[in-house]
C-alpha cells in the first residue's frame, strides 16, 4: 500500500481485516479476567404472568454457584428506568428493573440471575430455581391489543396504545376525489430480529474501593452506555468506563440498554467481582429487540399522466412489552409514515400511525428503521398505479422524481431533501441492468410459462442524523462526533474518535482522510475507537453517521493540525508558512524540496521547544467535534432493482439479479461502500423472502432457533451490482453522506415490486412479507378463485 | 455432571491431551480450555458455521461435536491454518476484497473454503453452495464468493 493509494476516493483494504482473517479478533466473550464468574438467567416461560414467589434455595446449593439474585437483590444498586420521549408525552413505557419484579410481560424476560464459576454450572443451577406463577391474559397481535376492553400488557399500563400520531400536508381527500386513478393495498410486515452472529455479550468488573466500573460490551454506542450505567448504578460518570472491543455484528440491535445487561453491571457492583454474560442463540431470539412488525393500509392517487397527487397511509406498529431504552420504539412507525413518497413530488398527504404494546419481546432499532416500510408501500402503490394506467414502472417513476438539483425541498411527509440525483441514478440503473432487454426477455419467457419479474425501488435514506432527533425528546444519546488528533513525537498520527466500527470500515475511511490531507503514509495513522476512557465524547455508530459526521470532525481536526504544523515549520525554517507544503511525511519548500520530516518537527516540539522562535506554540493535538445543527439529517438517495423468477406451482422465488445505484455523496473508499450496500441489500432480501418471528396467538415465539428462523444464505443470494453517483453534500466540508442503511431501505421494496410484477399475469399481488412459498400459493389460489367467481 | 474422559489428539500440529467433561463441546474446549478464541460460537446448534474447524481435513461444526469425540483425530483451527501458511493466499484475498466486515463468521468461512479449494475450479454456484452452511450477516456474500473464486483461479495457474 503506497501513500498515493491512501487518497480519499480509493479502495484501501481495512487494516483490522488482516487481524480478523487470522482469528485474532477480540470479541467480548474472548475477554477473560482473573476470578471471572458467569451469569445465566432464568427467563419467563410465559408471555404474561404474575410472579407469586421465587424459591432459590436449591439453586444456591448447587456446585460452583456464587450467588442467585432476584429483582429485590439488585434494587439496592440499580435504580429503575422508564422510556419517555418529551415530544410524545402519551408514549409511556412501564418502569423497568434489571430483573422483572412481580410480573413478567414477555416470554424471555429475565427473572433470576445465577452467578457461577462457569456458564454450564450456572445453567445447571438455573434449572433448580422454583418460581410460582399465575398466568395472566397475553396480548400477542396488535389487533388484540387495540380491542376495546383488551387486558393491559402490563399492569402498570392504563392502555395498550403507546402512540397515536397523525400528519397532514395539503388536502388528501380532495385529491383522491378528483384523481384519474386511485389504488389501494394492504401490507403486512412480519416481526424480524437482527440476528447478529455474535450474540449480545457483556463483561463487567467493579473495584469496590475506588468505585470504578469497567464494562466490556458488545455494543455500538459506548458513550451512551457509560451515561446509562452511571445514572442507573448511581456512579459519577468519571467512574465508569465502557469499552466496545471487536463487535460481531450490530445492525441497531446493539444500541439499546437491555435489562439483562443492566443486571450484569449491577451484579458486578453488588458482588464486587467480575462477571460475564454471553447470550446463547436461543435466548437471543427471545431477548434481543425485535423490529418491523407493522400492518399498513396505503392509498395513492395519480392523474392521467401518472403524476402523483396524494397518498394516505395508516400504520399500526407493534412495540412489544416495553419501549426500548433509551431511544424508544416509535421510530419504526413514525418513519413508516413520514418517509412515504420521499423521492417524489406530491402535494397532498395524510398519515397516521398507532403503536401498541404487546406481550412479546420489546421492539427497537433495526437497520433503516421504518424506511423499508415506507419505501415498500410507496413503490408498490406506484407500480399498481402504473399498471392501472398502463404506464411502464420505470416511466412512472421518471415522471415523479423530485427535482432538488438546485434547491431544497420538503417531501409531503416532511422530509428535508437537497442536492439529490434521483433522475441520474434512475438513468444509470436502467443502463446498468439493460432494462429494455430484460423486459423483452421477460415477455418472451412468459409465453413458455416462465414467470419473471422486474422490480424497481427508488429511495431516500436519512443519514448523518444530528441532535434534533433525540435532543428534543430529552433522550441522552449524543449526535455529535469528535476527533482528537495528535502528531506524536515520532511523526506518527493518532486519532481518537467517538465513532465506533463494527466492520463498516469507518476507521479506515478516517485514516484515509487524515493521511490524504497531511500527505503522510496511511500506515502512520492509528485510529482509536470504542473506549470511553481514550476517545472523546460522542455518538458512536447509528443512523449512517460514521464517515459523514465522524469523518467531518476528522477533516476539520486534520486541517487545523496541518496549519499548526506549517506555522511551526515556517518558524523553524524562517520562511513563510504559506509557501510550505506537506508530502510523503516531509515539509517541502515551495520548490518541492524536503526541508524536514514531520518526525523531526514533532520531536522538536516535544523535546526542544525552546528552539522554536514563536511566542505562542501551536498545539500538535487538536480536538474537533461536529454535529449538523442547521438541518436534522442529510438525505442520500438511490435506486435499486431486482430480477426474480417465481415458480407458480411451488410458490418459490429465485432472485436472479440485483442492482443498486447509490449516491452517498463523496465516496471515501469504494471497496468498503460497495460491500456495505450489498450487506444491506441482503438484509432487505431476507426481510422480503425469509425472516419472520412467528408467534402463537398467546404470545409464544414458535421459531426461536437459527434452524427455524431463516437468514439469507450464500446459495440463495444473487451477485449484486453496484454503481455510484457522487453528489457531495454542502452540509459538510467533506461532502460525504451516509450509506450504512441504503441497501436495507429499498431492497425489500424491489423484491415486492419484482415478485408482484412476476405475478401480474395471474392478477395476484402479495400482501404480507416474508413471501413464503405458502403465502405465494395462497395469493395465486385467491386470485384464481376470484377469477372463477367473477 | 462429573463424568470426565481423557482425550488425546493432534491440535494444529501439536499433540494435546486433556481431561474433559463428557458434556463439553469441542468449540467450548477450544475457546475456553485451549484459549483458541479464533473459533467463534454463533448458534450452538449446527446452523451458522461460525465454529467450523477442520477435523481430519474435513470442515466440521465444533459446536456439534463433543470434546471427547476429538480423541484420536487431527484438528486444525484458524490459528493453526494461519501458522501453517497454507491459506495465506486465501486470507490475503479476503483482506484485499474486503470479504468480511465484523469478522465473526470469517474463521468458519475460511475453514469451509479451505476444504472447498481442494477441488479444482469451483464455479460461483459451487462456491455459493458450499458456503450455505456459513451465515454471514454483514457482507452480502458477494465479496466472499469473489475472493474464493479468485484464489481458485490463481491456484490453477501457478
Amino acid at each position: 500500500m503506497t501513500a498515493s493509494t491512501a487518497k480519499m476516493g480509493t479502495s484501501v483494504p481495512r487494516r483490522e481485516a488482516a487481524r480478523l482473517v487470522e482469528g485474532r479478533g477480540r470479541y467480548a466473550d474472548d475477554i477473560d479476567l482473573a476470578g471471572l464468574s458467569h451469569v445465566a438467567f432464568v427467563r419467563s416461560p410465559y408471555p404474561h404472568a404474575r410472579i407469586d414467589s421465587i424459591d432459590v434455595s436449591a439453586a444456591v446449593a448447587m456446585p460452583g454457584v456464587v450467588a442467585v439474585l432476584t429483582a429485590d437483590d439488585l434494587a439496592s444498586v440499580c435504580a429503575p428506568w422508564q422510556t419517555r420521549l418529551a415530544l410524545l408525552p402519551s408514549h409511556v413505557s412501564p418502569p423497568q428493573t434489571p430483573l422483572a419484579r412481580g410480573e413478567a410481560c414477555w416470554q424471555g424476560e429475565a427473572i433470576v440471575a445465577i452467578v457461577a464459576a462457569s456458564r454450564a454450572l450456572a445453567e445447571d443451577a438455573a434449572e433448580r430455581v422454583d418460581i410460582a406463577w399465575s398466568e395472566l391474559p397475553a396480548i400477542a397481535d396488535t389487533e388484540a391489543a387495540a380491542a376495546p376492553g383488551a387486558p393491559p400488557v402490563n399492569s402498570a399500563l392504563a392502555s395498550n396504545l403507546g402512540l397515536d400520531h397523525s400528519f397532514k400536508t395539503g388536502d388528501a381527500e380532495a385529491a383522491f376525489s378528483t384523481a384519474t386513478a386511485v389504488v389501494e393495498h394492504d401490507f403486512t410486515f412480519d416481526r424480524q430480529t437482527g440476528v447478529t452472529l455474535e450474540p449480545r455479550t457483556i463483561v463487567a468488573e467493579f473495584d469496590p474501593r475506588l468505585r470504578h466500573l469497567t464494562v466490556h460490551h458488545s455494543h455500538q454506542v459506548p458513550h451512551q452506555m457509560r451515561d446509562v450505567f452511571a445514572t442507573q448504578l448511581r456512579l459519577p460518570l468519571a467512574n465508569v468506563r465502557v469499552v466496545t472491543p471487536d463487535v460481531g455484528g450490530a445492525f441497531g440491535l446493539k444500541l439499546a440498554a437491555y435489562p439483562d445487561e443492566m443486571a450484569v453491571a449491577a451484579i458486578a457492583v453488588l458482588l464486587g467481582r467480575p462477571v460475564k454474560f454471553c447470550a446463547d442463540r436461543l435466548e437471543s431470539f427471545i431477548s434481543d429487540n425485535h423490529a418491523r412488525e407493522a400492518t399498513v393500509r396505503g392509498r395513492m392517487a395519480v392523474d392521467a399522466d401518472g403524476k402523483l397527487l396524494a397518498m394516505d397511509v395508516s400504520v399500526v406498529s407493534g412495540f412489544g412489552a416495553y419501549s426500548a431504552y433509551p431511544r424508544g420504539s416509535v421510530g419504526e412507525g413514525l418513519q413508516a409514515v413520514h418517509m412515504s413518497a420521499a423521492p417524489y413530488r406530491m402535494a397532498n398527504f395524510r398519515g397516521r400511525v398507532r403503536g401498541y404494546y404487546q406481550n412479546k419481546a420489546p421492539s427497537g432499532v433495526l437497520r433503516a428503521v421504518g424506511q423499508p416500510i415506507a419505501t415498500t408501500v410507496t413503490e408498490q402503490l406506484l407500480d399498481l398505479a402504473a399498471r392501472q394506467l398502463n404506464i411502464d414502472p420505470a416511466e412512472i417513476r421518471r415522471r415523479n422524481y423530485v427535482d432538488t438539483a438546485t434547491a431544497s425541498a420538503r417531501s409531503a411527509g416532511g422530509i428535508i431533501l437537497s442536492e439529490l440525483s434521483l433522475e441520474r441514478c434512475h438513468e444509470r440503473l436502467l443502463k446498468l441492468m439493460d432494462y429494455e432487454a430484460l423486459r423483452r426477455r421477460q415477455a418472451e419467457l412468459r409465453k413458455s410459462g416462465v414467470y419473471r419479474g422486474i422490480g424497481l425501488a427508488a429511495f431516500i435514506e436519512q443519514t448523518a442524523v444530528g441532535p434534533s432527533l433525540y435532543g428534543p425528546q430529552n433522550v441522552r444519546t449524543s449526535a455529535q462526533e469528535a476527533c482528537r488528533l495528535t502528531l506524536e513525537p515520532d511523526g506518527g498520527l493518532r486519532c481518537a474518535t467517538s465513532i465506533t466500527d463494527q466492520g463498516q470500515g469507518t476507521r479506515t475511511a478516517l485514516a484515509q482522510i487524515i493521511a490524504d490531507e497531511l500527505g503522510v503514509h496511511l500506515d502512520t495513522v492509528e485510529i482509536a475507537t470504542g473506549d470511553t476512557q481514550s476517545t472523546p465524547f460522542g455518538g458512536g455508530a447509528w443512523a449512517s453517521r460514521g464517515v459523514a459526521l465522524g469523518g467531518e470532525a476528522a477533516l476539520r481536526a486534520v486541517r487545523r493540525l496541518k496549519q499548526n504544523v506549517l506555522t511551526i515549520a515556517g518558524s523553524l525554517l524562517q520562511t513563510d508558512a504559506a509557501a510550505l507544503q506537506l508530502k510523503g511525511g516531509n515539509v517541502l519548500s515551495a520548490a518541492g524540496l524536503a526541508q524536514m520530516s514531520l518526525a523531526d518537527l514533532a520531536a522538536t516540539v516535544a523535546f526542544k521547544a525552546h528552539l522554536i522562535p514563536l511566542t505562542e506554540l501551536p498545539s500538535l493535538e487538536i480536538t474537533e467535534s461536529f454535529a449538523p445543527r442547521e438541518q436534522p439529517y442529510v438525505a442520500a438517495n438511490g435506486i435499486q432493482a431486482a430480477h426474480v423468477e417465481v415458480d407458480p406451482e411451488l410458490g418459490t422465488i429465485r432472485v436472479l439479479d440485483f442492482w443498486v445505484v447509490d449516491d452517498c455523496g463523496r465516496v471515501i473508499n469504494p471497496l468498503l461502500v460497495d460491500e456495505q450496500i450489498r450487506g444491506g441489500v441482503v438484509q432487505g432480501i431476507g426481510a422480503a423472502l425469509y425472516e419472520q418471528c412467528i408467534y402463537s396467538a398467546d404470545g409464544q415465539l414458535e421459531n426461536g432457533s437459527l434452524a427455524d428462523y431463516l437468514v439469507p444464505m450464500a446459495s440463495e443470494m444473487p451477485d449484486i451490482r453496484i454503481a455510484h453517483m457522487e453528489t457531495p453534500t454542502s452540509a459538510t466540508t467533506l461532502g460525504a453522506r451516509g450509506v450504512g442503511e441504503a441497501g436495507t431501505v429499498a431492497a425489500a421494496a424491489a423484491i415486492w415490486t419484482a415478485v408482484n410484477d412476476a405475478l401480474s399475469p395471474f392478477d395476484a399481488t402479495m400482501t404480507a412479507q416474508p413471501f413464503t412459498p405458502e403465502r405465494v400459493l395462497d395469493r395465486l389460489a385467491a386470485s384464481s378463485q376470484n377469477e372463477s367467481e367473477g | 455432571m462429573t463424568d470426565t474422559h481423557t482425550i488425546a489428539f493432534l491440535l494444529n500440529g501439536q499433540p494435546v491431551s486433556a481431561e474433559v467433561d463428557a458434556r463439553l463441546h469441542l468449540a467450548d474446549f477450544l475457546r475456553h480450555t485451549m484459549k483458541l478464541t479464533g473459533t467463534h460460537i454463533g448458534c450452538e446448534h449446527g446452523v451458522c458455521g461460525a465454529c467450523n474447524v477442520l477435523v481430519d481435513g474435513r470442515s466440521a461444526r465444533s459446536c456439534l461435536m463433543l470434546a471427547v469425540q476429538a480423541d484420536g483425530t487431527t484438528i486444525e483451527t484458524i490459528e493453526g491454518l494461519t501458522a501453517s501458511g497454507k491459506i495465506a493466499d486465501l486470507q490475503r484475498e479476503f483482506v484485499a476484497r474486503n470479504a468480511l466486515q465484523c469478522g465473526y463468521c470469517t474463521p468458519g468461512v475460511l475453514a469451509t473454503a479451505t476444504e472447498l479449494l481442494e477441488h479444482p475450479a469451483p464455479t460461483r454456484a459451487d462456491i455459493r453452495d458450499a458456503l450455505s452452511g456459513n451465515y454471514c450477516r454483514c457482507t452480502g456474500y458477494h465479496a466472499i464468493v469473489d475472493a474464493i473464486e479468485a484464489v481458485a483461479q490463481k491456484r490453477q495457474t501457478p
